[in-house]
């Protein structure tokens, strides 16, 4: 990370903060409604693009499972806004159970009533959901390619599984929170999604320092550790399972916070957040952003998710194409990301290939990148 | 016994075309440690050489052997999703060799192409890119050794793809021309219709079967006894047993591993072009007909282990039957007066969706008594 290592100049430091708090201000005045609604789901994304990179750029797991996460989060926020809005409905529970016959609110909703209970919900059960997953995973050596369809076949499990039950969350038709009310204002409304766009921003650099505290000092290390040399690790004398477990609850946490925020922000969660493409699209933001580099993940989920909305706009079948080749290239041809090519020896290769710059004699070029060992 | 011979049936057919999906996957993933996620993709690619199969068969010159047309397009679908997958083989998967997650992001990006390649180009001319690659990919082979030791060797491969393109062209707006429905890009599904001999039904023991399940099942039956005498009795089976146990040894003892990774490869996404064919007999043929069995094959190969089709072969017929047991409820109907809290439980896991929410539990609970499934490889090179 040769980038991070180099000292920035703390006027520099201190001006980009301030013309990035000045833009998160002035963006609702700055930006159309709907473009403004567009940029604050991504921002929403890039938290579960966070957690993607704590767990796979960082730790080496590839998960293709964090749609389950993501949806938990956003059911949660979703049922306390139904619930607390559904005082004009029989039997004071939200409209849809009426269809279906039930009378009284499912026992598990019952806390939902408190919005102390549900804002811890919103990321403590995304993360207790993935550490009993990954605890049940981890604990037989279950790593690599068996992990990621691990992952996939419980997203499924877990899809057919919201998508079956009408009585307890309304199966296909997800949950609305467009109508809703909070603090006695709509959901819908333009103020609220004002709001929820601020509190957006601010969780996302949130997020951001959190995973950097996550991945830094010895637990970050031992996680880098995990990636590269699992067995080398556990002789060392250290339990993988307890780690992994841990970071792959944690990015669950942040999934679902996610969700949450994400749900509140398009006005209905329901389980198409649970299909197998969305939780692959994830990797893909991360993986175009640059692995193991935690800026990479959210510019990568902004930036792939707007160029998303742009490119389906204009030409809606080209998407898929796009999308594919944005696979196999990055995969084949920038393994890195972006980022990490731009902080790596991206650019000093390229002006290096236009004679600009003095070709570096020594291996593995010592005195000017101290790059940390190569993941295979 | 009646109702148990049934449940039987059922769940072997359901678990018959998840053998022959998983076929191929459990392959390939012996061999290479990849997991395909393509597969499903080049399903569909064998469910749609059926369907271009049975309009091509309508024509004035094939009609006397319409019948005949499935039995045909069990080897075009063979033949195409083989020529893709070899391709894919040269052109991406070769260089992410001993990255398997990065293979899984990649043939992600491909299953991706293939769904919109279906959708928005006229399979007309789909067909004639296929024949074009097949032509292109395999016509330097057949060279006399002559040419293809000199140096212009290049050029005459060079020459062959523009045959291979020009071909490929004319045949497509040929079948163009010839078959409307083929014509124009369409996301709509289509349909294959049995021919006239497999419909209906047959009565075994006093119980009706449909003919398709029955052909289903012995489509699956070759295949696999097919690819077991491949691999036990041919010298590149044996060679591709040699590399999936040890590919290194296998290396230096003058394998071209590079050779067995291509055959492989096309042979598995050769039986994922099979299974197509069978996955047509069953329902409607969309872009996204793979999908729906794909994670299926993964469960199957999870459980089954890796480098044993045994396995594979007794986790799918587990899976099918599991399926059958819970998802219609048939253990009630087999044991009627069981208590009322375990009738309940059965009768919530009752559909096909929750009966999936079950086995994965299950599969789950499995795998923690045998982490590397039914039977896994011995020897000192699995732990990495």
């Amino acid at each position: 990370m040769s980038l991070s290592k180099i000292k920035f100049d703390k006027k520099i430091v201190l001006s980009f903060w301030i013309i990035l708090i000045a833009l998160i201000i002035a963006a609702p005045t700055l930006l159309p409604v709907f473009r403004l609604n567009l940029l604050g789901r991504y921002l929403s994304l890039s938290i579960v693009a966070l957690g993607v990179d704590l767990i796979w750029g960082y730790t080496g797991l590839l998960s293709l499972g964090q749609g389950i996460f993501f949806a938990l989060g956003g059911y949660c926020a979703a049922m306390y806004l139904q619930i607390t809005s559904a005082s004009e409905f029989p039997n004071n529970i939200p409209e849809f159970f009426a269809l279906y016959g039930v009378e009284k609110l499912p026992f598990f909703w019952e806390p939902f009533r408190s919005p102390v209970f549900t804002f811890l919900a919103i990321w403590i059960i995304p993360a207790l959901v993935a550490g009993l997953i990954g605890f049940l995973v981890f604990r037989n050596r279950i790593k690599g390619v068996y992990f990621s369809i691990l992952t996939q076949a419980s997203l499924l499990v877990f899809f057919n599984f919201f998508n079956g039950q009408q009585k307890l969350i309304n199966g296909t038709n997800g949950l609305k929170t467009d109508v809703t009310q909070l603090f006695g204002q709509m959901v819908g409304s333009e103020s609220m999604q004002r709001i929820f766009f601020w509190i957006t921003a601010i969780l996302v650099i949130a997020a951001w320092f959190f995973a950097k505290w996550v991945v830094k000092g010895r637990f970050g290390n031992i996680l880098i550790g995990i990636r590269d040399d699992e067995p080398r690790v556990r002789f060392t004398g250290y339990n993988p399972v307890i780690f992994k477990t841990i970071i792959f609850s944690i990015a669950g946490g942040l999934a679902g916070i996610s969700g949450a925020l994400y749900t509140v922000q398009s006005g209905i969660v329901s389980p198409q957040f649970m299909t197998v493409p969305f939780s692959i699209e994830m990797v893909i933001w991360v993986a175009v952003g640059g692995r193991g580099t935690l800026l990479g993940a959210i510019l990568g989920a902004v930036f792939i998710n707007y160029a998303k909305s742009l490119v389906s706009e204009a030409l809606p079948a080209s998407w898929m194409f796009i999308q594919g080749g944005l696979f196999i290239l990055v995969v084949t041809a920038l393994p890195e990301g972006v980022l990490g090519w731009i902080q790596g020896d991206g650019p000093r290769n390229l002006l290096q290939r236009f004679g600009l710059k003095r070709k570096i004699e020594t291996y593995p070029s010592l005195e000017v990148n101290n790059k940390e060992g190569n993941n295979e | 016994m009646e109702l148990l011979l049934d449940s039987l049936f059922n769940g072997v057919a359901i678990g018959s075309v998840l053998l022959v999906a998983a076929l191929g996957l459990a392959i390939v993933f012996g061999l290479m440690g990849v997991i395909n996620l393509a597969h499903g993709e080049l399903m569909m690619l064998g469910a749609y050489t059926t369907y271009v199969t049975q309009l091509i068969f309508k024509l004035p010159i094939l009609k006397p052997f319409y019948n005949s047309y499935i039995i045909v397009s069990i080897f075009l679908a063979f033949i195409v999703s083989g020529v893709v997958g070899i391709l894919l083989e040269k052109t991406i998967i070769r260089k992410l060799y001993g990255s398997p997650l990065e293979t899984l992001l990649a043939t992600w990006g491909v299953s991706l192409i293939l769904q919109q390649f279906v959708r928005s180009v006229p399979l007309a001319y789909g067909t004639g890119l296929v024949i074009s690659l097949l032509i292109g990919l395999f016509l330097p082979t057949t060279f006399p050794s002559k040419i293809k030791e000199s140096i212009n060797f290049k050029y005459f491969k060079f020459s062959s793809w523009i045959f291979a393109a020009l071909t490929g062209v004319l045949t497509g707006s040929l079948i163009s021309s010839s078959v409307s429905k083929l014509s124009r890009a369409s996301a709509r599904n289509v349909d294959v219709t049995a021919p006239s001999w497999m419909r209906g039904q047959v009565e075994i023991i006093g119980t009706a079967f449909p003919k398709t399940r029955l052909m289903i099942i012995v489509i699956t039956l070759i295949s696999v006894i097919a690819i077991t005498l491949f691999l036990n009795q041919s010298a590149w089976g044996m060679r591709i047993r040699a590399v999936t146990q040890n590919r290194q040894m296998s290396d230096c003892l003058g394998i071209s591993t590079e050779k067995v990774d291509i055959i492989t490869f096309g042979i598995g996404s050769g039986l994922a072009g099979v299974a197509g064919v069978a996955v047509s007999l069953l329902g409607s043929v969309g872009p996204n007909v793979g999908g729906n069995y794909i994670v299926g094959c993964f469960m199957v190969v999870v459980l089954g282990g890796v480098g044993n089709l045994l396995g594979t072969v007794l986790a799918s017929f587990g899976i099918g039957i599991m399926t059958d047991l819970i998802g219609a409820g048939r253990l009630l109907s087999i044991w009627p007066d069981m208590p009322l809290p375990l009738s309940n439980t059965i009768n919530f896991f009752a559909t096909t969706s929750m009966a999936r929410v079950m086995i994965f539990a299950l599969i789950v609970i499995f795998l923690q008594f045998k982490p590397t499934g039914l039977f896994p490889q011995k020897g000192r090179m699995v732990e990495n």
